[in-house]
């Protein structure tokens, strides 16, 4: 068992009695990369700013490296931040940016030199000192504001959205300079992301958060494998999410069907909620199918078509690398490890019918947020 | 052709501020140079300019008051600006109001008011008195006028300062903290140096109606006081020492433009200050 880290017991936060975060427990183990995620305003942010200081919980406790830092001020703490928007300073230049934490801790000049050089090509800025951060692009600022924490020799390392203001290009780049950066230094990263895939694309642990709580921790495969609810499971990739009804271990009835699954251990009859990864459905013949439906859109994505098939008033999504004809009936299987069963939660029957789906949405939710 | 029209509006629009200012701005510096380089007879001479050696303790002694005065404004108001950002926005309204509100009335009648406080007699001797103290004088001292002064100009310094502030990003504070900056350090390292522009404008409103006062000086003074904008004042009520106040106001012009130009250079490079 690795160290624990960080730990928080039981903290709640409200603003103007508005609560943000409520019991949230979570251990963070040294030298992980551990993602915050969640939707707007569900309280990521606000739990990494109380791992830096800038926030004090209401109540519970944050403990580093087996003290509790609650009154601990941020200055005084070995953690570092990669701030949304960076906050480079405005009147200083790049190398006296990055050296400004060394400066502050009173570092001989020449060393100061030595690991400013080191830090700049770390982060690939060699050459660019005597640069004003106002000039830089947003990558460029991104790599100097990981460069001004990274110097420090933090234990952690908190980003809050740091690749938000990105273009989908330079963010992919920067997700595996981070990564390796991490696996260069070996410093706890602690990342804050509305964005799944890149959650699931950098981190050891994931940490998915919604409406001040945590829902779920786990690695991303088993975040995504194993969703603990409808929340989860639709908040991380695609997924059709369907009533259905335990009848015993490894038999469920969902969608007027009775299927073979993997999972045991419900109630006899239990209502719960199905998830069906769209990728794990085949299309088959009407014929060779346990469900038929008609297909009722399809779209060309790439590597996959998306197709939306009605059955029984139910939308389901289907990527499959056939093309199929709108209206057309067809077929679907639905192999007995495709079946993930999650006990009903307060987000049952809030998501995972595609009958409103629209591409638009999706873009919408990328939209970069605010702070929260 | 949409292009056209526009700036012939725009031409347009700046033509009252255009005659304005060539009336009552470029005129009257005209004059002023007319005069300080003229003698009564019309004929040019350096002579008004060469005479002001006489005034030149007057010109030491407007310059360091004005610094005194200013830098005192600077200690009070950039403390009483950083709290007045860090309050509700509820408090900040008032606190706003109290500020503004000396502004409200007119300097003359407030350099008349505190002089009334001050003097021989008046409230703060009289309590002094009660409560044991001698009696002092404080009209016609030097610590009068530079009181006067900043009590005048204080809300020109907060003002300015406290704008900077409440626009300066708090990620900046908290990114200095972050980095290892105790408060105080926060504030030399980061606050001061992101605020400079803000600084920078409130002493040159306090320094510049300073350095040329003559209305405080004048009364708080008791008469005893001969600051550079009493002498100016005084070769202006009559006609034969036009000269001579034309070329003390040019002097003084020019120190105040070196003075903003010295404060400039601690601004940033690409912030030029607008007087």
């Amino acid at each position: 068992m690795k160290k624990k880290l960080i730990e928080l017991r039981n903290v709640c936060k409200s603003f103007d009695d508005e609560p943000v975060l409520s019991n949230i427990d979570l251990f963070i183990t040294d030298k992980e990369f551990v993602t915050l995620l969640g939707p707007s305003g569900c309280g990521k942010t606000t739990t990494l700013r109380i791992i830096g200081g800038f926030e004090t919980p209401d109540s519970g406790e944050v403990i580093f490296d087996g003290q509790s830092i609650a009154d601990v001020p941020p200055y005084k703490r070995n953690v570092n931040t990669v701030f949304q928007k960076y906050a480079l300073f405005p009147h200083l230049n790049v190398y006296e940016n990055i050296a400004f934490g060394l400066r502050i801790s009173k570092v001989k000049e020449d060393e100061i030199r030595r690991r400013v050089k080191e830090m700049l090509e770390l982060v690939n800025l060699r050459g660019f000192e005597r640069r004003n951060v106002t000039m830089l692009s947003g990558g460029q600022q991104q790599r100097v504001a990981i460069a001004r924490a990274l110097i420090n020799h933090p234990k952690v390392l908190l980003l809050d959205e740091p690749l938000g203001a990105l273009d989908l290009k330079l963010r992919k780049d920067m997700q595996n300079e981070l990564k390796n950066i991490q696996h260069k230094t070996g410093i706890t990263f602690i990342y804050v992301t509305h964005d799944q895939e890149e959650a699931l694309s950098m981190s050891d642990t994931v940490v998915v958060m919604a409406d001040g709580k945590i829902q779920q921790i786990g690695t991303p495969t088993d975040i995504y494998n194993e969703p603990i609810n409808a929340f989860v499971a639709d908040f991380i990739g695609e997924s059709n999410i369907i009533d259905g009804v335990m009848l015993e271990d490894y038999k469920v009835k969902f969608a007027g069907q009775v299927f073979k699954c993997l999972d045991k251990g419900f109630d006899k009859n239990e209502p719960i909620d199905v998830v069906v990864r769209p990728e794990d459905v085949d299309v088959v013949k009407p014929e060779d199918g346990m469900l038929t439906g008609v297909v009722t859109s399809v779209t060309f994505k790439g590597v996959h078509y998306e197709i939306i098939v009605d059955i029984k008033g139910f939308k389901w999504m289907i990527q499959s690398t056939d093309y199929v004809a709108p209206e057309a009936t067809i077929g679907l299987f639905i192999e007995p490890d495709a079946i993930h069963i999650m006990k009903k939660s307060e987000y049952s029957n809030m998501f995972g019918d595609y009958s409103t789906f629209s591409d638009e949405m999706d873009h919408l939710s990328d939209i970069v947020e605010e702070d929260e | 052709m949409m292009k056209n029209r526009r700036s012939l509006f725009e031409r347009i629009a700046g033509a009252p501020y255009v005659a304005w200012s060539a009336m009552f701005i470029i005129a009257p510096l005209l004059f002023v140079l007319y005069f300080a380089f003229t003698d009564r007879n019309g004929s040019f001479t350096f002579e008004n300019i060469l005479s002001l050696t006489s005034y030149s303790q007057t010109f030491v002694m407007s310059l360091a008051f004005s610094l005194i005065a200013t830098t005192v404004c600077l200690l009070i108001g950039y403390p009483l600006a950083y709290c007045m950002s860090k309050t509700s926005e509820r408090v900040r309204g008032i606190l706003m109001v109290l500020l503004m509100l000396p502004m409200w009335i007119s300097l003359l009648i407030r350099t008349y008011s505190l002089m009334a406080l001050l003097d021989n007699g008046g409230l703060v001797s009289t309590l002094l008195v009660k409560l044991g103290f001698e009696k002092l004088t404080f009209i016609g001292t030097d610590g009068a006028v530079i009181l006067g002064m900043i009590y005048d100009f204080l809300p020109y310094m907060v003002l300015p300062i406290y704008t900077s502030l409440t626009k300066l990003d708090k990620r900046y504070i908290e990114a200095s903290a972050d980095l290892g900056c105790n408060p105080l350090q926060t504030l030399i390292k980061v606050m001061l140096p992101l605020t400079m522009p803000g600084i920078i404008s409130g002493v040159t409103m306090v320094f510049v109606p300073s350095i040329s006062t003559f209305y405080i000086s004048q009364k708080l003074g008791g008469g005893s006081f001969d600051l550079i904008g009493d002498t100016i004042e005084r070769q202006f009520q009559n006609a034969v020492t036009y000269h001579t106040g034309a070329a003390i106001s040019l002097v003084m012009m020019i120190l105040i433009l070196i003075s903003l130009a010295i404060m400039n250079k601690f601004s940033d490079n690409d912030e030029e200050i607008i007087v």
